[in-house]
């Protein structure tokens, strides 16, 4: 039990697929200049992320070493395709949101990472943690990235203004280099810089 | 079982590859209806955006507005009972008309490219044809918080009240966010989203110049009833016409007799 706390509260933490594995920084990137998206995008990766999890897991023993990545993308991009495809029928508000966010999940490198160092080696229920773990550990700098750009950038959160009128009376003004995909970089650069002050076992020797 | 050797390794990629096929076409052809009214549904809905229309029924809503298709030069093609879901066809030229509180509305798609993906919108005209009723835009993958903000009310509500043509030629415009010269038909456009504006303003000139004949034509093409009238007006015009210029020969001719025995009179008094 311990076990599957760990595998679930590391990925958050000490072992962030993002902050400290330094994957998916791309789709990172592309939808945190508001935090709606983000959010969205966050919980995508983790229901995705955690079905393939347990897809694979199952079929690990079976899996032909050499087309592995194969058969891991194959599953991947299916269960993209079923997803937005029922997403468009039932839900269609939810997958005009999700727009092309749905397809950049199939490229998202955490998804290929955990597949191949986790799910391949573990049953379907450590598995099943494993990639819910991650997805929020990716769902969690996502919101806290976009927070800081939304805020800054625009002067709102989700979408309602939070900065008060009196202060741009003042002189105040939104920084529009927030909205810019290289502050999100320069953010994520900061929260990983933060994370290893911290922890100093996540420092090179 | 030996994973690893070839007959394995190709046998269960192909199982694998026509699983997942049969598992995609399934579901997708038995989703294709559902997902098809989904996006009519949501086509109209954005039209009847355009037309300031977002509260209640879309069907209901939908009835006040019928489908025509024009010829180039501005005359009505064909009547479309057929509802169509994309409008991205340049060779037809559709337009929506709809009748609010009495005034006819007329909506015009428009559609364009912005820096990731397609941008498209619907345009609503006044009854004059020259003034901005309302619009929508929608797009595929615009940039958040930038290029996507195109369909954000503080954008498309800029668009009321702007003129679109000026001796023939689309003035209704997007510039540079804090650069409006005319406020009459320029529009500001999104700090940070020049592209996404820029496709904004491309796609309006665009798509409306292609309606250039029917928003400069007087009549109601896409309404019988109102052209023949307007036809019967512009008799009535034509026979005034040559009823005042009857009248004013006639006064001339009346004039031109008069006057020397006016003269006459005058003299015979003096003396």
């Amino acid at each position: 039990m311990s076990n599957l706390k760990e595998t679930f509260l590391t990925p958050l933490g000490l072992n962030n697929p993002v902050a400290v594995q330094v994957l998916g920084i791309c789709s990172a990137l592309a939808v945190t200049a508001q935090l709606e998206p983000a959010i969205v995008m966050g919980l995508s990766v983790t229901i995705i992320l955690a079905l393939a999890n347990v897809v694979i897991s199952l079929l690990r023993n079976t899996i032909p070493n050499r087309i592995r990545i194969i058969v891991q993308l194959v599953v991947v991009a299916t269960l993209v395709t079923i997803v937005s495809e029922v997403l468009k029928a039932f839900a269609y508000d939810v997958s005009v949101a999700l727009s092309v966010y749905v397809g950049l999940i199939i490229t998202n490198c955490i998804l290929m990472g955990r597949l191949e160092a986790f799910a391949m080696a573990n049953g379907p229920v450590d598995s099943l943690v494993d990639g819910i773990g991650n997805g929020l550990g990716y769902a969690i700098i996502l919101v806290i990235v976009a927070f800081i750009r939304e805020l800054f950038g625009a002067g709102t959160l989700f979408g309602y203004q939070v900065i008060p009128d009196c202060l741009y009376e003042a002189g105040y003004m939104n920084c529009g280099l927030m909205l810019m995909p290289p502050m999100a970089l320069i953010i994520l650069g900061c929260i990983i810089w933060a994370m290893r002050a911290k922890n100093p076992e996540l420092q090179e020797k | 079982m030996n994973t690893n050797s070839n007959a394995y390794t190709i046998g269960y990629a192909s199982i694998m590859v026509i699983i997942v096929a049969f598992l995609l076409a399934f579901i997708s052809s038995s989703l294709k209806e559902k997902q098809t009214e989904n996006v009519k549904l949501d086509t109209k809905k954005q039209i009847l955006s355009a037309l300031n229309i977002t509260d209640g029924d879309v069907a209901t809503n939908w009835e006040q507005v019928t489908d025509f298709v024009l010829n180039a030069d501005g005359s009505l093609a064909e009547y479309t009972d057929e509802f169509k879901t994309n409008y991205a066809d340049t060779t037809e030229l559709h337009v929506f008309e709809c009748t609010l509180n009495g005034e006819k509305k007329y909506v015009f798609p428009v559609r364009g490219a912005g820096l990731w993906g397609p941008i498209w919108g619907y345009v609503a005209l006044n009854s004059d044809k020259n003034t901005v009723f309302g619009t929508y835009f929608g797009h595929e993958g615009e940039t958040p918080g930038l290029g996507a903000e195109i369909t954000k009310p503080f954008f498309t509500e800029q668009f009321k009240g702007k003129t679109v043509t000026r001796d023939g030629n689309v003035v209704l415009s997007v510039v540079k966010n804090g650069k409006v010269s005319d406020s009459s038909c320029e529009v500001d456009g999104i700090s940070g989203g020049t592209i996404t504006s820029k496709g904004v303003d491309e796609m309006l000139k665009t798509c409306l110049k292609r309606y250039s004949s029917f928003l400069s034509s007087a009549t109601d093409v896409t309404s019988g009833a109102t052209k023949v009238e307007a036809a019967a007006q512009d008799s009535a015009a034509a026979k005034m016409a040559v009823v005042d210029s009857t009248i004013n020969a006639v006064k001339d001719t009346i004039v031109a007799k008069v006057e020397p025995i006016v003269k006459e009179v005058k003299d015979e008094l003096k003396k």
